[in-house]
């Protein structure tokens, strides 16, 4: 089962800098390991994460074979107004996952 | 000198060289406070450690009916916020039916055949992970305390004996490593004082969430000795030794280690 963790602060002042923190749970399989019958054990990775703030995009990712499992990602934005973020990761074998958190602007 | 001076002094040699091997009680130090500050920082922060993926995955399946009795682990124990609070660090403990002490993944499967009437989770399976993971969150913080009676004595002394025997292909000890060389590098990594305060905890190299059998595992493959199978008697010896070894110190499951 796919879990994600979201790290946004629910309040900030207008025009704050605040740290945005994701984590979501996926093997990574970078399609170059064998199993234990030596053959191939199929690509199996996020390629793609994007987060928005209020519908528009404020970070986008490309993932490739080699990073991590489980990948983690920390990024800064403006708090401009109160509203949502999302967060949407997709990859291989139509693997899809949306997240969102609310903030509080005063 | 008469013979036995000689053996006297033999003796007397051989004995400091085990007592002064021991790190004294104040000076012991988890890996936590010699790893870097992003991983700690990672450790610290329930958003960034990894391991509480395993811990929700563990919340979900405490409350999950399974086996033939029908029965979930909250049926019996309640709220593990207050039940398991102080469990894990006070495991391995003894068991009076067995006579002999089982470690939490064991009592976790002890469970689950008597009074679930269930299989047993598979060792480093992602169930048992899991359930073990949210069992040891409960003690987070508190001191590590296991059990030194009379009982489990035998098995604690039995478990100092393994860590201290040269064992492998390259003939070397727990002790000669963590006991007389922590704080120095091992090839690229530093090598810890070896205390079992996290586990099962995520560890960056595995890229997932293991347990200290697996570590144990890990260690004794490395020095090319035949590793004990997961839930033999010696591995559960060890692990009472070096929880009881890191006594005093604060339990930190999930931990993060790099």
């Amino acid at each position: 089962m796919t879990r994600a963790l979201i790290n946004v602060p629910p309040k900030a002042k207008r025009g704050e800098v605040i740290e945005v923190k994701t984590l979501i749970s996926h093997e990574m399989e970078p399609g170059y390991r064998a199993d234990n019958t030596g053959k191939l054990k199929p690509r199996d990775i996020i390629t793609d994460f994007v987060c928005k703030y209020n519908g528009e995009e404020i970070f986008r990712a490309q993932l490739f074979p080699a990073i991590a499992a489980n990948p983690f990602f920390v990024f800064t934005t403006v708090a401009t107004e109160s509203g949502k973020l999302t967060f949407e990761w997709t990859g291989d074998n139509g693997f899809s996952a949306i997240e969102s958190a609310d903030i509080t602007v005063e | 000198m008469n013979r036995a001076a000689a053996a006297a002094i033999v003796a007397a040699l051989l004995g400091s060289a085990v007592a002064a091997a021991e790190i004294p009680l104040s000076g012991r130090k988890s890996g936590y406070d010699l790893m870097g500050p992003q991983t700690r920082a990672m450790q610290d922060d329930d958003t960034a450690n990894p391991g509480m993926f395993w811990v929700l995955d563990g919340e979900a399946l405490w409350k999950r009916k399974a086996g033939a009795a029908e029965k979930s682990c909250a049926d019996c124990h309640g709220d593990a916020q207050e039940s398991m609070k102080g469990v894990a660090a006070r495991y391995p403990a003894f068991d009076a039916a067995r006579g002999r002490p089982v470690d939490l993944e064991q009592r976790i499967n002890i469970c689950r055949a008597e009074k679930q009437n269930a299989t047993a989770f598979a060792f480093e399976g992602k169930e048992l992970l899991a359930l073990s993971a949210y069992v040891g969150r409960q003690s987070r913080g508190l001191p590590i305390e296991v059990a030194s009676d009379e009982r489990s004595k035998p098995f604690l002394d039995a478990g100092r004996e393994l860590f201290t025997r040269r064992q492998g292909q390259l003939n070397l000890s727990c002790a000669q490593c963590h006991d007389d060389n922590w704080g120095q590098k091992l090839a690229g990594a530093l090598i810890p004082q070896g205390h079992a305060t996290g586990y099962p905890l995520y560890r960056l190299e595995w890229q997932t969430l293991g347990s200290l059998q697996r570590r144990l595992r890990a260690c004794m493959t490395g020095i090319r000795a035949q590793a004990y199978d997961f839930g033999s008697p010696e591995l559960i010896e060890l692990e009472l030794y070096l929880m009881s070894r890191a006594r005093g110190l604060p339990v930190e499951s999930p931990a993060v280690r790099p």
